[in-house]
C-alpha cells in the first residue's frame, strides 16, 4: 500500500489510542456541555419559549450544545501540534520521509473522529436528560459531525503551526473559541438577537454547524440546510488549506 | 565507500556563523565523533545533513545523496537519534516503534518482527508493551536508539546520546554503540561534548569550534601529534610560568590559559625535578602539579587556547567552582 496512506492510517490511530488512553480527557470534555443542559437548560426551560416547533429550550440548545463539544474537542486536537514540539514528538514526523501534508491530514481526520466520538457521547446525555431528539437522520448527523470537526482541528493545526508553546492557548480559548460559541445563536435564537449581533454571527462558522445540527437533530432551522453545509464545505476547504500551508512552513 | 560528504558547507544564522565551511569525509562503517563544546556547531552540521536545516551555502552528500535536491532519498536511508526526547509519552513502546515503521515504509509482514529485532538489541523486549511515560530516562534513550536502528538505515546520526543521564546508565548506551558497530554494517555519526565519550568510541574524532573543524584524526593521533607527555601546572602565575618555559629549549609546546599552564615534554618523569627547581628558584607560587599521557581535553586546549569545560560554563563563577571540584578529584 502507498506509503502516504499507511502514514495517515497511523496518525488517526494515535490520536484515538491517545484520546482513549485519557480517561479524564473525556470526562473532562463532557462536564462544562453536561452542565449546561442539566442546569442552565432545564433551569431556563420553563421561562424561555424558542422558535422551535415544541418552543422547549431544552431542545433549541441541544444541537448547540453539540457544536460545542465538536468545537472544543476538535480546536484542543489541533493545538495539541504544539503539545507535540514541546514534548519532541514532532520532530520525529518532521524528519520522517513522507509529505507534511499526510501528517495533517491524519491527524485532521484522527482528531475528527475523536470530536466525533465526544458529540455522540453528549448526544446520548441529551437523551438521558429527556431531550426530544430526531433519529432517523442519525447518518446525516454523523456525517454534519465529521464536516464540522475537520474544519476546526484544521483551524486548531493552523493556529498551532505559529505558535511556539502552550502559552496562546489561552487567547484562542478566550478571544477565538468563547466568542465563537456565543455567537453562533447555540444558546438563543439569533432572529430575536441585535442587529448588530445577528451580521457578526453570520461570519462565524459556528452559526453554520449549530443551525445544520438544529436541522437534522430537532427538524427546526432558520437558515436552509444546503446553505449551511455549502458554507461549512467551503470554511473546510479554507480551514484545511491554511493548516496544509502553515504546517509546512513550520522551521525545524 | 563514503557514507558522508560535504564541501564547504556553512549554515548562517541573523548575525551568527554556526557551521562555518565545514568540508569533511566520513567513510562507511566508522564511528565518526564530532567533539566540541555546547554550541560549537554541531548540532546545526546534524540538522542540515538529516534535511532538517538547508544550508546557507556549499552542499552535502549522505549515501550518495545530495542533501538539497534529495532531501527523502537521504531521510529513508539514514536514522536518527536526538538531542532531545522525542517520543510519544503516552504510546507504548511496540506503538511508536509502529508508528516510525509505517512512516519510513516498512511492509506490515515484517513489521513486527523488526521492532521484535530492535527492541532485543537495546535489551526493552520485556518493556515493549508498557507506555514510554514509565520508563526510566535511560530506557528512553535505548527505544530511541532501537527506532533509529528499525528501517535499517545505512548511517545512524546520535546527536549528544547521553547527555543527562547517569554513568551507569551511559556506560550502558556506550556497550549499545560498540555492540552496534560490531554487529550491524553502519556508519554512526556521533555527537558529544564528553571527552571520554568521544576517546572510548570514535574511530575519528572531528574537534569543533566556533563552526569551524579544527582538527580531525583518530583519538591515538590527536593526542600524540602534541608530542610526548604532558604536565600540567596549576597557578595563578600563569604568564610568569609561561614566559619562563618559553626559554627552555627542551620543552616541546605550550599551552596556557588563565590559571593553568600544559607544558609538553618528552619523558616528562625524568624531568619533572628539573621543572620544580626553575619554579621556585623563580618564587612563583603553583597550585599544583599533574603529569600525564595527552588527553583529548589537552588537545581542545592546544588547538582553541581554553578547555573544553570553560566553553561549558556560562558563568565564571560555576566554571571556578567546577575547576575546584575538577582539581580535587584528579
Amino acid at each position: 500500500m502507498n506509503r502516504e496512506l499507511v502514514a495517515i492510517y497511523f496518525m488517526i490511530k494515535r490520536e484515538l489510542i491517545r484520546f482513549l488512553r485519557s480517561k479524564s480527557r473525556i470526562i473532562g470534555s463532557l462536564g462544562m456541555p453536561f452542565f449546561l443542559l442539566a442546569i442552565m437548560g432545564t433551569g431556563l426551560n420553563g421561562i424561555i419559549s424558542t422558535p422551535n416547533a415544541n418552543g422547549n429550550y431544552l431542545d433549541f440548545i441541544a444541537p448547540g450544545i453539540i457544536a460545542m463539544v465538536l468545537l472544543f474537542g476538535s480546536m484542543f486536537c489541533g493545538v495539541t501540534v504544539i503539545m507535540d514540539r514541546q514534548f519532541g514528538f514532532l520532530k520525529e514526523t518532521l524528519v520522517a520521509p513522507i509529505k507534511r501534508t499526510s501528517i495533517v491530514l491524519g491527524k485532521s481526520l484522527g482528531g475528527a473522529i475523536t470530536a466525533i466520538i465526544q458529540g455522540l457521547l453528549i448526544l446520548i446525555i441529551a437523551l438521558l436528560l429527556g431531550v426530544h431528539l430526531e433519529f432517523s437522520n442519525i447518518i446525516f448527523v454523523i456525517f454534519l459531525m465529521g464536516l464540522i470537526s475537520i474544519t476546526f482541528v484544521a483551524l486548531g493545526i493552523a493556529l498551532a503551526s505559529t505558535m511556539e508553546d502552550m502559552h496562546g492557548f489561552q487567547l484562542i480559548m478566550n478571544f477565538l473559541l468563547m466568542p465563537m460559541f456565543f455567537l453562533s445563536g447555540a444558546l438563543f435564537p439569533l432572529d430575536s438577537a441585535p442587529e448588530i449581533l445577528r451580521y457578526i454571527s453570520y461570519i462565524d462558522p459556528l452559526t453554520y454547524a449549530v443551525e445544520a445540527l438544529r436541522y437534522f437533530l430537532i427538524g427546526y432551522s432558520p437558515i436552509p440546510i444546503f446553505i449551511s453545509i455549502g458554507i461549512l464545505s467551503a470554511f473546510l476547504v479554507i480551514a484545511v488549506y491554511f493548516a496544509v500551508y502553515l504546517f509546512n512552513r513550520i522551521e525545524n | 565507500m563514503l557514507s558522508i560528504e560535504t564541501n564547504n558547507l556553512t549554515k548562517k544564522f541573523q548575525n551568527l556563523v554556526a557551521v562555518d565551511n565545514i568540508s569533511l569525509k566520513v567513510n562507511h562503517g566508522e564511528i565518526f565523533g564530532l567533539l566540541g563544546p555546547n554550541g560549537a556547531g554541531k548540532t546545526t552540521l546534524i540538522s542540515m545533513l538529516v534535511t532538517m536545516k538547508k544550508p546557507t551555502s556549499g552542499s552535502a552528500k549522505v549515501n550518495g545523496f545530495e542533501i538539497k535536491n534529495n532531501p527523502n532519498e537521504v531521510r529513508s536511508n539514514i536514522g536518527i537519534v536526538f538531542q532531545d526526547p522525542s517520543l510519544d509519552e503516552e504510546l507504548t513502546g511496540y506503538e511508536n516503534l509502529e508508528m516510525h515503521a509505517a512512516m519510513y515504509g516498512i511492509s506490515k509482514n515484517i513489521r513486527k518482527q523488526r521492532i521484535e529485532e530492535v527492541m532485543k538489541i537495546v535489551e526493552l523486549s520485556d518493556r515493549i508493551n508498557d507506555t514510554v511515560k514509565t520508563y526510566s530516562g535511560g530506557m528512553r534513550r535505548r527505544l530511541e536508539i532501537a527506532r533509529g536502528l528499525l528501517h535499517y538505515p545505512k548511517i545512524l546520526f546520535l546527536d549528544e546520546p547521553t547527555i543527562g543521564l547517569d554513568p551507569q546508565t551511559r556506560n550502558h548506551i556506550w556497550e549499545y554503540i560498540k555492540k552496534l558497530k560490531k554487529e550491524q554494517a553502519i556508519t554512526i555519526i556521533l555527537t558529544t561534548h564528553y571527552m571520554d565519550e568521544a576517546d572510548l568510541l570514535c574511530d575519528r574524532i572531528a574537534i569543533i569550534d566556533h563552526g569551524k573543524i579544527i582538527a580531525l584524526d583518530s583519538s591515538n593521533n590527536l593526542k600524540n601529534s602534541l608530542g610526548g607527555d604532558v604536565v600540567t601546572i596549576e597557578s595563578n602565575e600563569c604568564k610568569k610560568l609561561n614566559a619562563l618555559f618559553k626559554k627552555a629549549e627542551w620543552i616541546k609546546g605550550i599551552d596556557c590559559n588563565e590559571n593553568k599552564i600544559n607544558i609538553r615534554v618528552s619523558m616528562a618523569d625524568k624531568k619533572i625535578q628539573k621543572i620544580i627547581e626553575m619554579i621556585s628558584k623563580n618564587k612563583i607560587k603553583i597550585d599544583s602539579v599533574n603529569i600525564h599521557k595527552p588527553t583529548l581535553d589537552d588537545v581542545f586546549l592546544h588547538y582553541t587556547g581554553k578547555t573544553i569545560r570553560e566553553e561549558n560554563n556560562s558563568s565564571k563563577e560555576s566554571m571556578k567552582i567546577r575547576r575546584k571540584a575538577w582539581g580535587r578529584g584528579r
